[in-house]
């Protein structure tokens, strides 16, 4: 066997060896030049995967050749690696850019931890996308949960351990619901294979214990993917986490939760009548709804941009959420890209606001005063980013704002169209509070001479050069989200 | 040069150019030698492409494809040719006035100005030059964004209140209207390419289509239809070469160059006509004409007075296309060119009467005329041309817009021109008539504005000239205008 009929493993299994690798080292430098290679091997291997996808369709890869359903299986389509292509390759930027960012926010004595418990959560971020076991998913879940409540209370503030602890009840219950709902679905269709489970669970589909197990999965879902009005423990995560973690997790961890919830929605319950009996996606609707408009308004009345940005997620996961709930074809296709468009432009945002609190030493809207003069382009990427997530033509976020609103016509559902149009200005609003913050006003005179470091401005600036690339250029992200979304749908009946 | 590379450079040509000033931002005379010579590039390249359209050509280019049958694509049809030759000319005379604005008045950040007028025109550019309603939606959004510093250049609370407006305004409508609309068409006709004749035939009922005609009229906020006017009075806070160019050419032009492309390349002339459902955006025309002329009489800012006559002029171009006579088109089209060389010249009079005497309301102008010949000379024509008498070149789009009216039997619109037509006089001619004809009272030795002064510096008298003959010029040889009018029309 050659090592390419091996990648599916070696996704997972390259940075889970990484990290107990970096506890053995301790030196922090070595650390980072492990976990470095780590992912980007783990890039490379996502990308591999995606070609090898797109031209011999999925790939099922059976851990210790023990044959599914008995065995685990890896199981790679074309939905699962487009989501590991942006995980892995989150990471693979973050990382370069973690090291001055960590150095500055972080104990010498602990950082080699960081290392440790960043390969580690994407090692289980990896693992969720890639296994086809219901509950594996369950054990990578609590891996890369593990590992992030870490990373938030690494943060300099002490606030920062008061929000780990707080996502770390919340991510319990939201893993507890998982778990309770994988069982109550084991227990009914006798298998934990997800392609097995969605083939047994029509025999079974009016029962209650899978009409509860779907209500568990809901529930716990929505709690790791942060939908209103389940997003508290979000915005002070993202907020006092260290910079380079708040990044990371913006972009990939509630992605991979709503890859989660695509997964069950589509390819296990898309199988039966289930949604007859339980109007999930109208319950959907209104909770993404209820999160464009209830987050976009908090995030306005923010005061400090990392809380700002924070709450325009829990509003950005609304439209991801919207999308999939239409249960249409050009839905998912909005669902997906925008998880992805999402992905970059916060990534790059929350990036180019770990410089920002370290030249300007902090992140409060009194403090980025003259930003525009202090680090123009800097403050320049924030804006473009800012467009991204308002949907100005040109930028990434337009391409899912026009498949959102295509979807919303589709249904003929104009009231829809304009909601979602609406709170598109409400994310114009927001943005602007930083924008005449940043030009319209003089540098305050507190603010030190710092300059951000080139490791810390380079990866930040790719970013946002993909958000504008992504609003050009969509043959990867639309191509292979209309691959993906027609697979979901394949599975719907 | 090919078209399809004429084309391109016109796009590329500010682009480059504003990257070179930018390069360029410590040497200022440099810097204003670049502008001077990317605008006259950008024309020659323009000018390039006019023979050719006038032969009946369509040259076309496709930059690359956004999603699955939704491209960036250009393509040179008469109404795109006439409106990029009126934004290119014009800019090389408003950077001849901007360079004696900008010095005379010592404005800060001028590399940034000048770097931004160039992309605003390398938008502008992409909105005349559109292939499809598209590739117009992603070129006006930017022209938007970009225009945002040059509104707020001075940075004071009052530009950034201004700026507000501005933006949330433009960009309010055309994301919350347009967008949809947008998708809308595209789903209904699985294209957006802009093709004689419209693309909406028979998909949609009368209804419907009221509907949608609404979302575009009222999503191109650019054309100050009311009741989204407020932008275009609130953007009065930029430097006046930006009110200039941007808010008598460019942007405003952009509004209702859009308004006429939709109508005639998108909906089509025939099928709204079929369906009958353009009265009620011609009675909204109409009334944004009356209503704008009557806040104007009542203004005393000149630059405020001359801001709802934009709007007011603005609502002629979409009540005459509106009306869907093929004399009123024309009309349309050709009113346009009129009122962006007479508007552009009023702007630039009114910018050295503060470079020269400081003063900015129509009641200190007192005899101003004599101290400032050329300047209120050339306020004079231009205020004619947007009177509509001749010898200025708003007479020939009025007449071809009122000659539509009658033939089409729009009784309710002839009226509505009469009117605005006195109401116009009555608010440019007392202006000309204090300049010249009253005495310059005396007033209080100390007072900051009154001070001996004369003509503006030279740039800025050059270009205005040059705007008020062109504006005489066009009424005696409208050929190329008249021409490009006609083939909009032609299948």
């Amino acid at each position: 066997m050659s090592l390419a009929q091996h990648l599916p493993a070696l996704q997972v299994v390259v940075p889970l060896i990484a990290a107990p690798l970096t506890v053995l080292l301790r030196r922090r430098s070595l650390a980072f030049a492990v976990v470095l290679a780590a992912s980007w091997a783990a890039f490379a291997i996502a990308v591999l995967l995606w070609l090898q996808v797109g031209e011999r369709g999925t790939i099922s890869y059976a851990i210790g050749s023990w044959p599914p359903p008995w065995g685990i299986e890896y199981r790679v389509d074309r939905l699962s690696a487009f989501v590991l292509v942006l995980v892995a390759g989150i990471a693979a930027v973050v990382l370069p850019y973690s090291r001055a960012c960590i150095e500055a926010e972080v104990p010498p004595q602990q950082q080699y931890l960081f290392y440790t418990m960043f390969v580690l959560c994407l090692a289980g971020l990896l693992g969720i996308t890639i296994t086809g076991d219901a509950f594996n998913i369950f054990v990578f879940l609590e891996v890369s949960s593990l590992s992030t409540y870490v990373l938030i209370a690494l943060g300099r503030d002490r606030r920062a351990l008061v929000a780990a602890y707080q996502y770390l009840i919340m991510g319990t219950i939201g893993a507890t619901f998982i778990v309770i709902g994988v069982g109550l679905l084991y227990l009914m269709t006798g298998t934990l294979n997800l392609a097995d489970m969605a083939r047994r669970i029509g025999a079974v589909q009016n029962t209650r214990p899978v009409l509860a197990a779907l209500a568990f999965l809901t529930v716990g879902i929505s709690l790791k993917l942060a939908l209103f009005p389940l997003h508290q423990w979000l915005p002070n995560a993202y907020a006092f986490a260290p910079s380079a973690v708040s990044a990371f997790l913006a972009a990939t961890a509630t992605k991979v939760a709503v890859y989660v919830l695509l997964r069950f929605y589509f390819s296990v319950f898309g199988q039966s009548q289930v949604f007859e009996e339980l109007p999930m996606q109208q319950a959907m609707l209104l909770l993404a709804l209820a999160g464009m408009f209830a987050a976009s308004i908090i995030a306005i009345f923010q005061t400090d941009l990392k809380r700002l940005f924070a709450y325009s997620s829990v509003a950005q996961i609304g439209y991801i959420v919207l999308g999939l709930s239409f249960g249409s074809t050009d839905g998912l296709i909005a669902t997906i890209v925008h998880l992805f468009n999402h992905g970059v432009t916060k990534g790059a945002i929350f990036m180019l606001l770990g410089g920002v609190a370290l030249v300007m030493g902090g992140t409060s809207l009194a403090r980025v005063h003259g930003l525009g003069k202090r680090m123009p382009l800097t403050s320049l990427g924030i804006v473009v980013c800012g467009l991204s997530l308002i949907g100005v033509p040109g930028t990434a976020g337009f391409i899912s704002k026009w498949y959102l609103l295509l979807a919303a016509l589709q249904k003929g559902q104009w009231w829809l169209v304009f909601l979602i149009v609406l709170s598109s200005l409400l994310a114009a609003v927001y943005v602007w509070r930083f924008v005449e913050a940043a030009y319209f006003r003089e540098v305050r005179k507190d603010i030190g001479d710092a300059v951000l470091p080139r490791s810390m401005a380079l990866p930040a600036g790719l970013l946002v050069a993909a958000t504008v690339y992504f609003g050009l250029d969509t043959s990867f992200t639309v191509g292979s989200a209309t691959q993906a979304a027609a697979l979901l749908m394949g599975g719907l009946r | 040069m090919p078209a399809a590379e004429a084309l391109l450079a016109a796009l590329a040509v500010p682009l480059a150019g504003a990257m070179l000033i930018a390069l360029a931002g410590r040497w200022p005379n440099l810097r204003e030698l670049i502008t001077l010579v990317t605008a006259v590039l950008l024309l020659a390249c323009v000018l390039s492409l006019l023979p050719a359209v006038l032969g009946g050509a369509r040259p076309a280019l496709v930059l690359f494809s956004v999603l699955p049958g939704l491209q960036l694509a250009f393509k040179v049809e008469p109404l795109g040719m006439l409106f990029a030759l009126i934004a290119s000319g014009l800019w090389i005379l408003n950077s001849l006035y901007s360079i004696g604005y900008m010095r005379g008045n010592q404005e800060a950040h001028q590399t940034r100005f000048y770097v931004c007028f160039a992309l605003a025109l390398a938008a502008t550019m992409g909105i005349a030059l559109a292939g499809n309603l598209f590739t117009l939606f992603v070129f006006y959004e930017l022209l938007t964004l970009i225009t945002y510093p040059l509104v707020t250049h001075h940075g004071s609370n009052e530009a950034r209140a201004g700026g507000r407006v501005y933006l949330g305004l433009l960009m309010g409508t055309s994301i919350v209207f347009l967008l949809p609309a947008l998708v809308f068409v595209w789903l209904l006709s699985g294209t957006t390419d802009f093709t004689p004749g419209g693309i909406l035939a028979g998909k949609l009922g009368p209804l419907g289509l009221a509907g949608l005609l609404a979302l575009c009229m009222f999503g191109i906020g650019k054309a100050a239809l009311m009741p989204f006017h407020r932008w275009l009075p609130a953007a009065m806070v930029a430097p006046t070469p930006v009110s200039a160019l941007l808010h008598a050419v460019a942007v405003v032009k952009a509004g209702v160059f859009s308004v006429v492309k939709v109508i005639v390349y998108v909906f089509g002339v025939d099928t709204l006509a079929h369906a009958g459902v353009t009265e009620g955006l011609v009675a909204i025309a109409g009334f944004t004409i009356v209503a704008a002329s009557v806040v104007a009489l009542r203004a005393d800012n000149l630059k405020r007075r001359l801001a709802y006559s934009t709007i007011s002029q603005l609502s002629y171009v979409v009540m005459a296309a509106a009306v869907l006579a093929p004399l009123s088109l024309v009309g349309a089209a050709l009113h346009i060119a009129a009122h962006a060389v007479g508007k552009i010249t009023l702007f630039f009079a009114a910018g050295a009467i503060y470079t020269a005497a400081h003063k900015t309301e129509v009641s200190q102008l007192d005899g101003i005329g004599r101290r400032m010949p050329w300047t209120m000379g050339a306020f004079a024509i231009a205020a004619l041309s947007m009177i509509g008498l001749p010898p200025a070149v708003g007479f020939i789009s009025k007449w071809y817009m009122l000659s539509g009216a009658m033939a089409a039997q729009q009784w309710g619109m002839v009226t509505v021109i009469a009117l605005s037509t006195l109401l116009n006089a009555g608010y440019f001619l007392p202006i000309v008539y204090r300049a010249f004809f009253v005495a310059p009272s005396d007033g209080i030795p100390g007072d900051p504005h009154h001070h001996p002064h004369g003509e503006a510096p030279l740039p800025m008298v050059i270009a205005l000239t040059a705007t008020a003959a062109a504006t005489v010029l066009l009424f005696f040889m409208p050929d190329v205008p008249l021409a490009l009018a006609r083939g909009m029309l032609a299948p």
